[in-house]
């Protein structure tokens, strides 16, 4: 099944999603990796304010490379998103509702994903090329003086991703490996 | 004897780095093709279709397949009848890489210091540079771009004699089964066995230039890539990690001798996007 996503997202929009489904988001997504989670994680353990709302958005793990002339962004595939498994659940408890990376997460963020009422989607791997025609427009939106780390702002239409792990706990990496394992 | 300005490796590096992450090798390709056919898994055929598509972009626009351009590793096989002239031969290759990333609009992923200052040193340098001196006046260099991804799901292992191929098949398919979905299958394993901890490894990478589908010319050793091949595809990961009944493209599997007490085994997996692109001078 495909479902068209247009952040911000409610729970009522991630609710009905399930492991296995595509989806196509149009709207604006925000990029985030390693140094933006850990500045994001310790603002959030501070009680303090964060540089952009979190509530009813999605979160990209990516580092684009550096876009030539006349593009909006140069390749942009999904970075493995296990090393952003840590800072996470922070992130989850302010109201984000989508993540989107590759590779599996931690039960602790398979939890999280449940109690805050939101979904893991991967995007494939190794098309840096195709994703980043899917965006139509890249700005910076917070620590710019982190360069390919910093946040930005992405403008996407019909960018596509696959539910891998549901708010209910359904996980396609499990499921699909148990589906086609053959028994040695 | 016979003489190179190394400006020309500069050159040749740069070419070959960009060549790399913008054009998927035929071989590569075809791997893909031959996989669409075999993939059981309409997700995952959805996820080789994607792959083909993305290499059909990147070559046409110019835009790197992967975001993750690499860290450089460089082989290169040097006659010890030829005499280089200009720069070092490391800093002349190193001019190779910035230059691809400056020409290229590369990403930078290289930082100085991994222990302490994790700074990026901004110009994708330096890279890894593997030199091997031959007979003869020839001088071939092998640029292979190493994505982290499935570089850090890579493993190796110093096992016991006694371990044998089963050990080493065992060890082999966990390294895969432990990777999941995180080193971006269809996957290709460069497998290097024997020597000690350091050959192993180097050995590994080696194995990565090997063309996909390119049998190792041992035939004993090529039944040994068959069977692992097919125990690694049995564990259902699939295109993407989605589920599937592709999970490995090729296995390059290469031997050196050992110590009588040793069998070390290393295990470097290359993501889907295989890039490398070789040539002579």
């Amino acid at each position: 099944m495909t479902v068209n996503l247009n952040p911000p997202l409610s729970a009522g929009d991630i609710a009905d999603l399930k492991a296995g489904d595509e989806v196509l988001i149009t709207g604006i997504i925000y990029t985030a990796r390693d140094a933006a989670h850990q500045k994001l994680a310790e603002l959030i353990e501070q009680q303090q304010d964060l540089p952009l709302e979190l509530e009813g958005q999605v979160i990209y793990y990516v580092g684009p490379t550096p876009p030539s002339p006349g593009r909006a962004v140069g390749s942009a595939g999904p970075t493995t998103s296990s090393r952003m498994d840590s800072y996470t659940p922070a992130i989850l408890s302010k109201g984000v509702r989508a993540t989107i990376g590759k590779g599996e997460r931690s039960e602790e963020v398979i939890a999280a994903l449940r109690s805050h009422s939101a979904v893991y989607l991967a995007a494939v791997g190794g098309a840096g090329a195709l994703l980043a025609e899917k965006i139509v427009a890249a700005s910076p939106a917070a620590y710019p003086e982190l360069g390919p780390e910093a946040i930005y702002r992405f403008e996407v239409k019909d960018f596509p991703a696959v539910v891998v792990i549901d708010s209910h706990g359904g996980n396609l990496y499990n499921s699909g490996r148990k589906r086609y394992r053959q028994q040695a | 004897m016979r003489e190179i300005e190394t400006t020309a490796v500069t050159d040749l590096v740069s070419r070959f780095y960009q060549e790399a992450n913008f054009s998927l090798p035929a071989d590569v390709l075809a791997a893909f093709q031959n996989a669409l056919h075999s993939e059981k898994s309409p997700q995952g055929r959805k996820v080789l279709e994607t792959l083909l598509e993305n290499a059909d972009i990147a070559a046409r626009r110019r835009v790197p397949l992967c975001q993750d351009t690499g860290l450089a590793v460089v082989f290169v096989r040097i006659g010890q009848e030829v005499h280089l002239i200009g720069n070092p031969l490391a800093e002349a290759i190193n001019d190779g890489v910035a230059k691809a990333h400056r020409e290229g609009y590369l990403r930078a992923s290289v930082i100085s210091s991994p222990c302490f200052r994790r700074e990026n040193t901004g110009d994708n340098t330096p890279a890894v540079i593997h030199v091997e001196i031959v007979p003869g006046e020839p001088f071939d260099i092998a640029v292979l771009p190493k994505g982290a991804g499935s570089e850090n799901m890579s493993r190796l292992l110093m096992l016991k004699p006694a371990d044998g191929l089963t050990g080493l098949i065992d060890f082999v398919v966990e390294t895969v089964e432990i990777a999941g979905a995180k080193p971006c299958p269809p996957i290709f394993l460069g497998i290097g066995v024997g020597g000690t901890m350091d050959r192993a490894a180097a050995l590994s990478k080696q194995a990565l230039l090997r063309p996909a589908g390119e049998a190792n010319v041992d035939l004993k050793l090529a039944d040994l890539e068959q069977e692992i091949l097919a125990r690694v595809n049995a564990l259902g990961i699939g295109p993407g990690g989605l589920g599937g009944t592709v999970t490995c493209l090729g296995v390059a599997l290469e031997e050196v001798p050992c110590h009588i007490a040793s069998l070390p085994v290393a295990v470097n997996i290359q993501c889907n996007c295989a890039r490398r692109a070789s040539g002579s001078l």
